[in-house]
């Protein structure tokens, strides 16, 4: 007997919120009520006009959408293969694709009537969209950071206290991502009456998986009809970067039901899957539950979480949105992993033929697509999202090539 | 079960936490039965206690820190199901080192230890399938949170599959924080008690025997945790005595309710 194919990969999660075995609901109970009544309010949301309206509008005015699509000649005559396209989300207003999300996400918080905004950030982009957007509509807004990542990324930290957010370094656990996610749980607990928490990626409790991926794609939406326009067909190949993978699921999710175009998703191999030194959760997870949502987590043999290593502190995360697990178990996805060498590789590519400082992360997916293209035809058609811009990343890049600044 | 049944007949109960592997445990656990703790909640360690505070992630960081595990955590239980053979057990912790090896091998474990009951703090009751079925089939008794914010529409689903006794979370918050005023916990234990008959203990924020005294007053238990794992944090190797002392004054006010 052969395995059921689902008849839709686009009709996840189901009413619970699960994604086959993963996703789900898997708070304290103080929050399940908030959980419940932010799900009501989302569907809600979905089914008034005025509301994506305005989230249309942001997006174009304030964000600068549709983002263009750019085909790379000279990266795609050095490679000798497939064209390779790129979705410039870079080019959003504050440099990264988060921005689409929390736009969606502080529109949800105005519905709701909530007058105070939390988040964590790793590398600050997800800290500097929410401070972003809150300064724009005028909430009040505490970013929870590890200490570690407050050190590494003091650029990011001006840039929210600019905006008048709060940065509170994590001093928890061992002060990373993963600290800084606790401890926003921790307060959301506490303030559940005036509080929203604008989650960075697609996981969490159900529904941030689903309303994150939502926001998200319409990187996808805008990449289908613009290679329709610019090509007359679609792709044969989506690439994108995954740490947590709001990313990637944005780019995917509007393509799931094309059979013909394929897609991978690039983990971040730090130095290598034979150590413990990365954050391929896919590659070298297991599932179990975290922060609200059951995924392919980095963890030992009693299921306690170990820590992610990658050169991009974007990626560092020891789990994945449950999206991608379940694609990764039907097979529709493909994923794969490029180490720090890779990327820095692929980083240093991309500025030179290009003229494109790209964001670490995706140059894990460029360090991918430099394996896949030489391999595929010259009328195939790549699309890879370049969902963040290099600046930020400078200093790290410094100092891994050896050079001081 | 039937130790929660023979404990909560007997009036207003104790119950007691500490992080197994945070000391040494025990003797901790000694001296908490010694000085009148009723039920024993111990704490399973995890390296991202979402739901707790301060002196509870660092107890979770030192147990954690000193190569405690899982195997670790069953060998204690079994030692002190064997000291200890009628004061009921309780392992409270998170989802993920529960079902790391599946829910069966967990529920089996429990049993084989002598666990009467356990907590899974991030297990809502939407997620009953991944560990309730197995613990119930092992007459282990799944021990729910019921907290401010649960109100009268949700509580049956938080009642369905419950068991021993619910646990009511006084403070919207995170553990050993903020103390809930007594007229609070009075008016919600009341509203809960007309849709249960479990015994219902109050914890989150308690900490001096003068609360423990007005809780026990208006509720079945009262549960104590990290005004225990603070004086394991200061004391060390010393803490039974520590524990005793304060214990001893805490079990006289639950149980004397003056």
């Amino acid at each position: 007997m052969t395995e059921q194919k689902p008849n839709s990969f686009r009709n996840q999660p189901d009413d619970r919120g699960h994604f086959g075995q993963f996703g789900g609901r898997y708070v304290a109970e103080t929050l399940m009520p908030l959980i419940l009544d932010l799900e009501r309010e989302y569907e809600a949301a979905k089914a008034d006009p005025a509301f994506k309206e305005q989230f249309d509008d942001l997006l174009e005015h304030y964000v600068g959408r549709p983002s263009p699509l750019y085909f790379a000649p000279r990266l795609t005559e050095e490679l000798g293969g497939a064209q390779v396209w790129f979705k410039r989300d870079e080019l959003n207003h504050t440099g990264a694709h988060k921005i689409n999300n929390c736009i969606g996400q502080i529109l949800l918080a105005l519905r709701m009537g909530k007058t105070r905004i939390i988040a964590e950030t790793g590398a600050g982009q997800h800290g500097v969209a929410t401070a972003t957007v809150c300064a724009r509509f005028g909430l009040p807004c505490i970013v929870y950071m590890g200490e570690e990542d407050v050190r590494r990324q003091s650029p990011n930290v001006f840039r929210m206290k600019l905006l008048g957010a709060e940065v509170r370094p994590v001093t928890a656990g061992r002060g990373t991502l993963k600290d800084a996610m606790n401890e926003a749980l921790r307060d959301w607990v506490a303030n559940v009456h005036d509080t929203f928490y604008i989650i960075g990626t697609a996981a969490g409790p159900h529904p941030y998986p689903e309303l994150v991926r939502d926001f998200q794609s319409v990187i996808g939406k805008e990449a289908r009809q613009q290679m329709l326009d610019r090509t007359g067909k679609l792709p044969d190949l989506l690439v994108a970067a995954i740490g947590g993978g709001s990313n990637a699921i944005g780019l995917f999710h509007p393509f799931l039901d094309d059979p013909s175009v394929k897609m991978l998703g690039v983990e971040a191999a730090g130095h290598g899957l034979d150590g413990d030194e990365h954050a391929a959760s896919l590659a070298g997870g297991f599932p179990g539950v975290l922060h609200g949502n059951k995924t392919y987590l980095l963890q030992d043999e009693d299921g306690q979480i170990t820590e992610g290593h990658s050169i991009s502190a974007g990626l560092d995360y020891p789990g994945i949105g449950p999206e991608h697990a379940w694609l990764k178990e039907t097979g529709r996805v493909d994923y794969t992993y490029a180490t720090d060498k890779e990327a820095l590789d692929a980083f240093q590519l991309l500025c030179r033929t290009e003229g494109i400082i790209p964001a670490l992360e995706p140059s894990h997916a460029i360090a991918a697509i430099t394996k896949v293209a030489p391999t595929m035809p010259k009328n195939a058609t790549i699309v890879a999202n370049l969902c963040g811009r290099g600046d930020k990343d400078i200093f790290t890049v410094a100092e891994a090539l050896g050079v001081e600044m | 079960m039937t130790r929660f049944t023979d404990t909560f007949s007997r009036g207003p109960a104790l119950v007691c936490f500490i992080t197994a592997g945070d000391g040494d445990t025990a003797a901790n656990l000694d001296a908490l039965v010694e000085a009148g703790a009723d039920v024993i909640e111990l704490g399973m360690p995890f390296t991202d206690p979402m739901a707790d505070g301060p002196a509870i992630q660092a107890a979770n960081i030192r147990s954690l820190n000193g190569g405690t595990k899982t195997a670790d955590v069953l060998q204690m239980a079994t030692d002190f199901r064997a000291r200890h053979p009628d004061v009921p057990l309780v392992l409270m912790g998170y989802a993920n080192p529960m079902i790391r090896r599946g829910p069966e091998w967990f529920a089996d474990a429990a049993d084989a230890a002598g666990v009467d009951g356990v907590i899974c703090v991030d297990l809502a009751p939407e997620e009953d399938q991944d560990l309730g079925p197995f613990l119930r089939d092992k007459g282990i008794a799944l021990i729910r949170l019921a907290t401010p914010t649960t109100d009268d529409a949700r509580l049956p689903m938080v009642l369905d599959g419950s068991s021993g006794f619910l646990y009511y979370v006084a403070v919207a918050g995170i553990t050993g924080k903020q103390q809930a005023a007594i007229e609070s916990i009075e008016a919600n234990v009341s509203r809960i008690k007309q849709h249960t008959d479990l015994p219902i203990a109050v914890g989150f924020g308690v900490r001096s025997p003068e609360q423990a005294s007005e809780i026990a007053r208006v509720a079945d238990g009262v549960v104590v945790g990290s005004a225990l794992v603070d004086i394991i944090a200061e004391h060390g190797k010393n803490a039974p005595d520590h524990l005793r002392a304060l214990v001893s004054k805490l079990a006289e006010a639950v149980h004397n309710k003056h």
